[in-house]
């Protein structure tokens, strides 16, 4: 039986008749003339070792679908894992915006054909300043963790200083991304926190920062939930040793915290997820770097930076500012580099700003206080847990102990899942002196019953 | 009646509705959406903020705007219709970027719950089904490349640039020769980030330029490699379309001194199944999901680049890779690399984007996969020789070869004949609702345009964009200013760019609009001290 061609809804010149008549206008007999060019010896001949094609739509949809199905989502059982991805809230309308094919499809346009998603990057930004209280602030990187490695970069060329400073406490899978940014140019030296306090150790900053020091690194909250409230004494700290405090902030605590530039941070950075993006198994995150407007911080970006201009008809325009600044202009001359990273997260995450605005981020902000006060202090009541630095006030995380229950984490939450419970991040690996301890995540999600249950079901899992 | 079908021209004009900038459609006490209030026993524990002390309070609420939620979606909408995504577009004049055609049903799939309500820290057992989506993806792409193991971290073709230039840094470090081989080498017409994330990793960049042919000088490479070269980083075809047949003498030479060699198929869409890194004799490579393998392109992110490496140099990938345990029958995130990289992304990877290469590469299969390529070839040469007849077109170098899957021309006699420039066209080519975009930088070849049809607009949507670009080389003879004065019928008009490149007047935000101008651009008056 002769084979068939199929002629593909995705290729529509791949109708034989269409191909001929393209063929004889271009002067071949056969579209490998097209790839002679390619030698003989690196041809690829045989079949691509690949699964025979859904060609139809339906079969595509009951594969793909079928497989996911062996997923357990975050909806189907109850989830208080963080540690850099965090289930909140996503409105309606930014999934509406997000998944419209003008901006979905849109790539490199011109600031006339693509005017609105440069508008809709300067009102990110211009959103993202408020709640910042900075008058810059980037078209988004990869993630937060790039974010944080470029801003220590920027803080080391503005200072012509090689050496940075980073707080023990933070994400220690951004440490990795930092240190191999960092790599080589810039030194990294990772100083414990404070294990009464999970905070900063104020003496051994005292000790360490000093003329060679470009910046100070912390994140606030920190990986343990940890609220960081000696801010300006180490931005006096760094700043009297002429350097720079770089701050990593989780965007959705500003509604109630205040900015990091009110106690004295340089460049802010963090991560958009929390700001209505689905998590996507972390996959969806997009990372801010903030500064003042000077030109000594401007001119270190390596991101793309959008400013609204006037036009000969008096509209509001917009364009790259200080272009020049980049790799698509100055190749290996430029500051780092600049690529396609996260447009579509950061129009995402201004329309929940504009949706949110002021009263949504302090209510926010507001009830997850009240459940980590809530969540914190019933799980603590169970017999064998015990709190880990409870004298330090926390945010949407905290870490609890379970030294006394005589089990690990690990068996803790493997008892939970039985329960359909994602339970906690085990730190017992990564923070041994923390011993046998695991970091807990409330958002707003959680209603007092979620957390009850919880309770409930870690009391019976460790008694 | 609907645009004339002989002349192939529309009665244009894009969406226009002088939106205002969000901060001036605020009004005080409108609610965009509310916030799940603390339960009544929550609230019972707390005072204001608790024990957060005082000097952490916010003390003045953010400035954000305030709007009913209807307000914020028309909003939006509007500022969606001023921008001309690649579905409503004959997207074929971004050339080198792959604006193809991203189905409807991948984005459907990947936003299923069982997708998108993943936290990447539940136990594997219940992840199942998107770890071995991960992991099947890496093995098609293995066998559409040739190489060993992948990486599926990066978030776009630059930060898998920055990737391989981590990976070769480590292995120039593991073999002590980090004073010694501290030079890679790239081309002009490789991707600029090839050049600039080297640099970012310790290296000195060393360019080579094409010969008459546009194929980039082998005499230049020669000349250019000791045991100082530590890797060459090289696209092919490279930005202006033409095959490097001699590749594998590229990377012989390479190897000769004992350097590795990456091979940027950022855009594989004309060699796709025809020919893989391997054979060329590659150690690394690496593809962008959002180009050849159709993920939609999102106004620049998110995107994915995924690496692909020798078994020699999987020991340096970013952990984790996604592995299969035989013995369980389960696939989980594996840890086990000896020399990692450590990370280059939180997490792993953009999974969306995986999720749309991976229905993508299934709904196509190898002869698929092939036919996209060979489309690809066939689409980009008839739209090659039908440039070619438009008056002050050219296609510098390798003249009266055919082109592989985009072609970058020149204006130059155009510009020297009218005084009418790429950038003139280009503005003028929205008024018939097209993008078109000039060519990155350095622009070796004068007044660039890169044309790259893809498989995946008809002969009559070519031929469409042909009659738009025809007719706008036309006017530039007969009617220039037109040109020079374009756009007319975009969203907006000519743009000031001195606003863009002065410290005392660029503003990057609203905040600091207001801080420099009142009203309409007017400068405030500055208080100083």
């Amino acid at each position: 039986m002769e084979k068939r061609k199929v002629v593909h809804p995705y290729i529509p010149n791949s109708v034989p008749e269409v191909q001929k008549e393209m063929m004889e206008a271009i002067g071949i007999n056969d579209i490998e003339e097209l790839y002679k060019c390619i030698p003989d010896e690196l041809k690829f001949k045989g079949p691509l070792n690949l699964p025979k094609p859904l060609l139809s739509e339906w079969e595509l949809k009951r594969h793909v679908d079928g497989m996911m199905q062996e997923n357990a989502s975050c909806l189907e059982y109850l989830s208080f894992l963080g540690g850099g991805c965090y289930q909140h809230y996503v409105p309606a309308i930014c999934d509406e915006v997000n998944r419209r094919s003008e901006f979905l499809t849109a790539y490199a346009g011109e600031p006339y054909e693509d005017h609105g998603r440069f508008q809709a990057l300067f009102e990110y930004a211009s959103m993202m300043a408020e709640l910042l209280e900075m008058d810059v602030v980037n078209v988004p990187t990869y993630d937060g963790s790039q974010a944080a490695a470029t801003s220590l970069r920027m803080a080391s060329r503005i200072t012509k200083r090689d050496k940075v400073l980073v707080l023990g406490n933070s994400n220690p899978d951004r440490l990795r991304i930092i240190k191999n940014y960092c790599h080589p140019g810039v030194e990294v030296e990772v100083l414990p926190f404070d294990l009464e306090t999970g905070t900063a150790n104020m003496d051994l900053l005292k000790q360490k920062v000093d003329e060679n020091v470009a910046a100070v690194y912390f994140e606030n909250p920190s990986f343990f939930g940890t609220v960081e409230a000696k801010g300006q004494e180490i931005a006096d700290l760094v700043h009297d040793a002429g350097g720079l405090l770089v701050v990593f902030v989780e965007p959705n605590s500003l509604g109630v915290l205040a900015p990091p530039s009110r106690y004295g941070a340089d460049i802010v950075c963090g991560d958009l997820q929390s700001l209505g993006l689905h998590m996507y198994y972390g996959g969806a995150r997009a990372g801010f770097i903030a500064t003042p407007d000077e030109e000594r911080f401007v001119m270190e970006y390596p991101s793309r930076l959008f400013g609204i201009a006037p036009t000969s008809h008096k509209e509001w325009g917009f364009g790259d500012v200080a272009w020049e600044r980049t790799s698509f202009a100055k190749r290996e001359n430029a500051k780092e580099f600049v690529g396609t990273a996260a447009a579509l997260w950061a129009i995402t995450a201004g329309v929940y700003l504009a949706l949110m605005g002021p009263k949504g981020m302090e209510d926010l902000g507001k009830g997850i206080l009240q459940r980590t006060r809530y969540a914190r202090k019933l799980l603590s009541e169970i017999p064998g847990v015990k709190p880990v630095f409870p004298q330090t006030p926390a945010y949407r995380e905290f870490v609890l102990n379970f030294d006394d229950t005589g089990m690990d984490v690990e068996e803790i939450n493997q008892r939970l899942l039985e329960e359909k419970i994602f339970g906690c991040i085990d730190l017992s690996k990564r923070f041994p002196s923390l011993g046998s301890s695991g970091l807990f995540c409330v958002t707003e999600i959680h209603s007092a019953g979620d957390i009850e249950r919880l309770a409930k079901a870690l009391a019976k899992v460790i008694s | 009646m609907g645009m004339d079908m002989n002349t192939k021209l529309r009665d244009f004009h894009q969406a226009r509705w002088d939106e205002p900038i969000i901060y001036e459609l605020s009004r005080k006490g409108e609610r965009g959406i509310l916030v799940p209030e603390a339960d009544q026993v929550m609230q019972s524990h707390d005072e204001g903020l608790g024990d957060i002390p005082e000097g952490l309070h916010r003390k003045e609420p953010p400035n954000l705007p305030e709007m009913g939620q209807m307000r914020v979606l028309k909003h939006y909408l509007r500022l969606s219709q001023e921008n001309l995504g690649a579905d409503l577009n004959i997207d074929i004049g971004q050339g080198t970027c792959t604006m193809k055609y991203s189905p409807k049903i991948n984005d459907q799939l990947a936003a299923n719950p069982k997708v998108s309500e993943l936290h990447p820290c539940q136990p594997e057992e219940t992840a199942q089904g998107l770890l071995k989506m991960m992991y099947e993806t890496e093995q098609y792409l293995k066998a559409i490349s040739g190489m060993d193991r992948f990486s599926l971290h990066p978030g776009g073709g630059s930060h898998a640039i920055f990737t391989i230039a981590s990976i070769v840094r480590a292995w120039v470090d593991s073999r002590g020769e980090s004073d010694k081989r501290d030079e890679i080498i790239t081309t002009i017409f490789s991707h600029p980030s090839n050049a600039a994330a080297s640099k970012l990793k310790g290296f000195k960049i060393i360019t080579i330029y094409p010969g008459p042919d546009g194929r980039p000088d082998i005499e230049a490479l020669k000349a250019a490699v000791s045991e100082r070269t530590a890797a060459l980083f090289i696209t092919n075809p490279e930005d202006i379309g033409i095959y490097n047949s001699r590749i594998k003498e590229f990377t012989d030479i390479v190897h000769s001194v004992g350097g590795l060699c990456s091979y940027d198929q950022a855009n594989l869409n004309g060699i796709l199944g025809l020919t893989r890194a391997r054979e060329a004799g590659f150690d690394l490579c690496f593809y962008n999901l959002h180009k050849t393998f159709s993920s939609p392109h999102g106004c620049g992110g998110p995107g994915g680049g995924v690496v692909g490496v020798t078994e020699e140099l999987a020991k340096f990938l970013p952990v984790p890779l996604v592995s299969f345990d035989e013995g369980s029958g389960r696939y989980f995130l594996d840890y086990d690399v000896p020399c990692t990289i450590g990370k280059v992304k939180d997490f792993y990877g953009v999974i969306p984007v995986i999720l749309r290469a991976y229905a993508w590469i299934r709904s196509l299969g190898d002869e698929g996969l092939k036919e996209v390529a060979r489309v690809a070839l066939l689409n980009n040469n008839y739209v090659f020789k039908e440039i070619l007849k438009i008056k002050g077109a050219s296609a510098p170098y390798a003249e009266g070869e055919l082109r592989m899957e985009q072609v970058r021309y020149s204006w130059e006699k155009l510009t020297k004949d009218t005084g009418v420039t790429t950038t003139d066209i280009q503005n003028r080519m929205f008024d018939f609702g097209v993008h078109y975009w000039t060519s990155h930088e350095p622009w070796i070849v004068p007044e660039p345009f890169t044309i790259e049809p893809t498989e995946s607009y008809s002969k009559d949507e070519l031929d469409e964009f042909l009659a738009i670009l025809r007719h706008v080389a036309n006017e530039a003879y007969t009617n220039p200013e037109i040109v020079k004065t374009a756009p007319h019928r975009s969203v907006i008009h000519h743009i000031d760019h001195d606003y863009l490149d002065d410290p005392k007047k660029w503003a990057i935000t609203w905040r600091a609009y207001k801080k420099k101008y009142t009203g309409y651009f007017e400068p405030k008056e500055r208080k100083d001290g």
